[in-house]
């Protein structure tokens, strides 16, 4: 299938290579020149440097025949932005979103987006842990 | 009447002044601390801390009973957020969004949001208005609608000056609405006659303007 991941830091550009190596087309945005080098030398796919809500720069990378849309910048309403374009006006039959306020993620997985929130992912497993650690801890501690 | 008003700029304490004036009860948010410090000087306890995107700083400032709520902030993005919280989480009766880049106005129409501001936009229209021969003047787009309205003047070259209503191939979806002719309004029909001089009110769908500009005023050398 063919991707396009907008925001290269540590995620973006981690899913952007992880799905080069499954054999998927990727292509990746950033505002920035200098993310482009977490890609690697070889990375296949185009990248596209520019400003995440601008349509130029979202068609440049192949919005309009993307098949998945990932939104990872490092701005959570940015990316709740990018990722109601690529579902509402292009149609992207999978579009991921990265939301790191747990209020707001919550509030637009019940408007439909499919929102990812590594706050809450830690929240719950750090949770987790504590627990299972007081459950098998020694008595008095 | 409550306003929460979310951003506070020069826009933002602007409109606050405005509505305190008119008797109106606001809040504004602001979360840059050094502005946050001057807007606390002069709104004290209306003026509340923090990134107007959080829910829980919306709730804080009491947007479940707001009965407007204004995102003037400089991103454009959060100005969405803002609106899209305010009237599907709290179901806020009217928001108004400013939009800062107008390559962004097509966001705000896609997921609905509406009535927006945007600066660039309207010194671009008032600068066709004080420049009429340019083409179309637009005089109010009716987003929701997908309609807008335009003034055209006729001058002596234009291909239409004597020919009737009735002749004209308007584009799809569009109507002269009145003639303005020596001081009086004119509700035109298929019979009335254009003449030179002729200040034409029309409603016409955006994507037709240009044909009806084309219909109306002479080829541009």
């Amino acid at each position: 299938m063919f991707v396009v991941v907008v925001g290269c830091g540590r995620v973006g550009s981690a899913i952007a290579r992880g799905l080069i190596e499954d054999g998927h087309d990727v292509n990746v945005v950033d505002d920035s020149a200098e993310a482009f080098s977490r890609l690697g030398d070889d990375f296949p796919g185009s990248f596209v440097q520019g400003q995440a809500l601008e349509m130029t720069v979202l068609l440049a990378a192949g919005i309009d025949r993307a098949d998945a849309f990932v939104a990872a910048t490092d701005g959570d309403n940015t990316n709740i932005v990018i990722a109601q374009i690529a579902k509402e006006r292009f149609g992207v039959p999978f579009v991921l979103v990265r939301v790191l306020d747990p209020y707001r993620a919550r509030f637009y997985e019940e408007r439909g987006l499919t929102t990812i929130c590594p706050t809450q992912a830690a929240i719950e497993m750090m949770g987790a842990s504590l627990r299972d650690y007081a459950a098998q801890a020694p008595e008095g501690v | 009447m409550y306003v929460l008003i979310v951003g506070g700029g020069k826009v933002g304490a602007n409109v606050a002044r405005a509505l305190l004036r008119s008797g109106h009860e606001i809040a504004i948010v602001e979360s840059r601390p050094s502005r946050f410090a001057m807007l606390e000087d002069e709104f004290e306890h209306m003026a509340r801390y923090g990134d107007g995107t959080e829910i829980f700083v919306l709730e804080a400032a009491g947007i479940g009973r707001a009965d407007v709520c204004i995102a003037v902030t400089g991103d454009d993005e959060d100005n969405i957020v803002i609106c899209q919280v305010a009237r599907e989480k709290f179901a806020v009766q009217s928001v108004i969004a400013r939009v800062n880049d107008p390559r962004n106005q097509q966001h705000f129409d896609l997921l609905g949001i509406g009535p927006t501001v945007c600066s660039t936009t309207s010194i671009l229209s008032l600068i066709e208005h004080e420049v009429p021969e340019h083409h179309l003047v637009h005089l109010l787009s009716l987003r929701r609608e997908n309609l807008e309205i335009v003034e055209v003047v006729l001058t002596d070259e234009s291909p239409v000056a004597g020919r009737r209503v009735g002749e004209l191939e308007l584009p799809a979806g569009s109507l002269l609405i009145s003639i303005l002719r020596d001081h009086a309004a004119i509700v035109p029909d298929g019979k009335t006659v254009l003449a030179p001089g002729d200040q034409i009110l029309a409603i016409v769908e955006p994507a037709h303007a240009g044909e009806l500009a084309d219909l109306l005023t002479p080829a541009r050398v």
